[in-house]
Formats: C-alpha cells, structure tokens, sequence
C-alpha cells in the first residue's frame, strides 16, 4: 500500500491522485463514445465538470450546516482542503440536481446520457479500487489462502485486487459493446447490473464490512437492491409496451 | 434470447445473489465496521511511556478522564508540519475543556537537529514526545506520517487519521464530539 508518494517537496496522497486521473481518464473515455456516436460531447463535458464541482460544494456545504459552530470561529476551513470535511450525501445530492437542472437546460435526453456517461462512472469504479489499494481501505477478511496480502497487521484476502479487477473487466466488456448500444440506457443498467453483480460477490471477502439486521453485510444488500432495479429495469425497456410503459 | 427466457435469468440471477447474501454472512466479531484494524477505533489505546526533550516522562495512563489527540509526526514530513499549527490552535481553544495533546515525534527516523529547528519556527505549548526506538510506532502500527488518534476519556481509540494533514476545522470537529462525552 502507498497512501503517500514524495516527490522531492511535495507530497500527495496517492488515492486522491488516482481519483484524479481516473476522472479525467474517465471524461476522455465518455468524449471519445460521444464523438463515436456522431454526437457534440461538448455538453456531457460540461455536465460532468458540473456535476462534479456541485457535488464538492454541496458536501462541504452540508458539512458546513452540521458544524455550524466550528466554521463561526474558523472561517478559513471554509475553503480547507480536508476532505474529511465533507458530507457524502449532501455532495451526491447537490450533484444530481445540478445535473437534473443541467440536463434540462440543455435539452439532454435522460438515458442517452446515462449511456454516454456510463464509460466515466465504470473508469472511475477502477480509479476507486486502485484508490482502496494505494490506501489500504476496503480491505479484506484474514485468510491463509496462498494469495493473501499483508495488510493492517494480518494476512487478508486482496479485496482491492479483486475489485479493481473486476471493475476493469466490466470497463472493458461494456466498452466492447458501445458500437452497438441497442435501445437508449442499456449500457447504463449493464453497468449498473454488473457493478452491482460484483459488490454482492466481492462484498463476502472484505475484512471491513458494516453489519445491519444481524449479521448481513450493509454494502451486500444495498447492492441487491441496485442489482434487481437495474435488472427489472432492463427488461422494461426491453418491452416497454408490455410492461410498466415506457420510461 | 427470448423474453421469458431472459426474465428467468434476471430472476436467477437475483435469487441467486440473495442466497449469496445470506450464505456468505459473516461470523461475529470478523468485521471491523469500516475501521482500520490496528490499532482500530473502539479499542483500548496501547499504553506507554515516552520522555520529553527535557527528560520529563509522559505515560498515556496519566491522561485518563481526558479527551487526547496523539499525533505521530516527523520533522521532514510536509503534512506534519503543515498540521502542527492547527494543532496549536486547537489545543489552546479546548486546553480548559480537558483536551491533552500529545505529540511523538518518530525519533528514530529523525534528526533532533531537524525537529527542535523545526519547533523553533513556531509557537507551541502542547508536550513533544520523543520516540527513540520506535517502540510508540510499533505499538501503534504507524506507517504512514502524519498519524493522528483521537483518544476519548475511556482510554478507548475513538477516530484515526493516517496520511493527511488534520485543519483546525477536521481537529475541532472530531474534539468537540469526545468533549461531550462525560468523564
């Protein structure tokens, strides 16, 4: 594991700097599929630009409103770079609405632009488990498998490894099959099914998960649920006259 | 493929990650709940005893009832001396609140030189430990500079920081949840 790399004064977190390329990978990655399809990529560059600076300031700001009192004596955290000052929710949040309002600006049709979008949010699936191996996050449960790595005092499964693999096999297959999209929001819920497929498989080798209703995996059955909305969804827009309608 | 034969799959495959789920159910106690394990949050923090530059000894046990930030930092590490101001800041706030800091510096991967140049070039009244051996990093499983552990008045570990440097805001909102736990 490598949190921090030095180079010469400076000194970056390396998890933040994979985030980073992995955004900027991903973006080229969504431009290249936009101009594929005869399309101006221009507005999915500014959506996710958007999207992206609204989440961040929507994460603080909601940090913000949590600890009102600390920021009052310390306005300079304000702009701090700690990212320990965010709200995750409050940032998901403010990202959607600032794409929702976007999109609608600029007449975005929804699942079309899900699909354009869908080769950024699965590089940046694989940007997040390199992320967890340079810091060590997301790690896996003690094993004596002849595999395991040496992590946080004791041999583990390589849960970064397999999720890192498994992201970049799901990247690859999806990016496969851009040349034939089929009905509009495909390769989204393909995505989203096989991301999801893969945190209820991988899920069972971590060493850090949180627990609810007993004994089962928190991260396991959120997953479930994205895994059976995405499939139910797949198959009603395969035959939107015979089912829920078109959406 | 067929319509009813793509819903049985969809289904299958559901059905199957549903089973997955519970099959693969962890045992109690093998998961942390996200935490890093060692030294890990809701544990006990390892007790030790550390000299001072003037040779007065520090013990952690003597800080029980208090709320503590133990920072482990080097003179050559950017982000620990970016932080060691905050630090400052901090402690003079929530000093008359009962906060402790205690600050170890990685002796055996230092220079004394370094360090005292470096806590020269600022003020600072909070103790500064000396970890000659290394034995505190061992304890603490400190790989990564800077390390910072919010110790609560249980003497129990209560949040980790590894890597980054702390703001005061990060530091202040961490100390102000252990300050109202009671004593």
């Amino acid at each position: 594991m490598f949190p921090i790399l030095r180079i010469g004064p400076a000194v970056i977190q390396s998890a933040r700097l994979l985030l980073v390329l992995g955004f900027f990978f991903g973006l080229s990655l969504s431009e290249r599929l936009t101009r594929k399809l005869g399309e101006d990529s221009d507005a999915l560059t500014n959506l996710i630009i958007i999207a992206t600076l609204a989440g961040l300031i929507a994460a603080r700001l909601f940090f913000v409103m949590e600890h009102v009192a600390l920021f009052q004596k310390n306005l300079i955290g304000l702009v701090s770079v700690d990212s320990s000052l965010l709200d995750p929710w409050g940032g998901v949040a403010g990202a959607a609405i600032a794409s929702l309002i976007y999109g609608q600006r600029k007449h975005l049709a929804f699942w079309p632009t899900l699909d354009r979008l869908t080769p950024f949010f699965a590089t940046m699936a694989v940007a997040i488990g390199l992320a967890h191996i340079a810091s060590g996050q997301a790690f896996g449960a003690p094993t004596s498998l002849p595999w395991a790595i040496e992590l946080w005092g004791a041999r583990r499964q390589p849960s970064q490894f397999y999720e890192t693999a498994g992201a970049l096999a799901i990247l690859l297959l999806l990016w496969k099959q851009t040349g034939a999209i089929g009905v509009p929001g495909t390769l989204f819920l393909k995505f989203a099914a096989l991301t999801s497929g893969l945190v209820v498989f991988l899920s069972a080798f971590r060493g850090d998960s949180r627990l609810i209703l007993g004994t089962i995996r928190q991260d396991q059955l959120l997953a479930l649920g994205v895994l059976g909305l995405a499939l139910f969804l797949l198959e009603i827009r395969a035959h939107p006259g015979k089912s829920a309608g078109n959406i | 493929m067929k319509p009813v034969s793509r819903r049985v799959l969809y289904l299958a495959i559901f059905l199957l990650g549903l089973a997955w789920t519970v099959l693969s159910r962890p045992a109690a106690g093998v998961t942390t709940s996200g935490q890093i394990p060692a030294p890990q949050v809701g544990f006990a923090a390892p007790a030790f005893t550390l000299a001072e530059q003037n040779g007065q000894s520090v013990s952690l046990s003597d800080t029980r009832g208090k709320v503590v930030i133990l920072n482990y930092w080097a003179s050559w590490c950017p982000p620990c001396r970016a932080e060691m101001p905050a630090i400052q800041q901090v402690y003079q706030s929530y000093q008359a609140r009962g906060l402790i800091v205690l600050a170890i510096n990685a002796s055996n991967q230092d220079r004394l030189a370094a360090m005292q140049a470096f806590l020269g070039s600022f003020a600072h009244s909070y103790p500064i430990l000396l970890d000659t051996n290394g034995e505190a990093g061992r304890l603490y499983a400190v790989n990564s500079l800077p390390t910072t552990f919010f110790i609560g008045r249980d003497g129990m570990i209560q949040d980790l920081v590894v890597g980054r440097p702390l703001t005061v805001a990060g530091l202040s909102s961490r100390v102000e949840v252990l300050l109202q736990e009671k004593p």
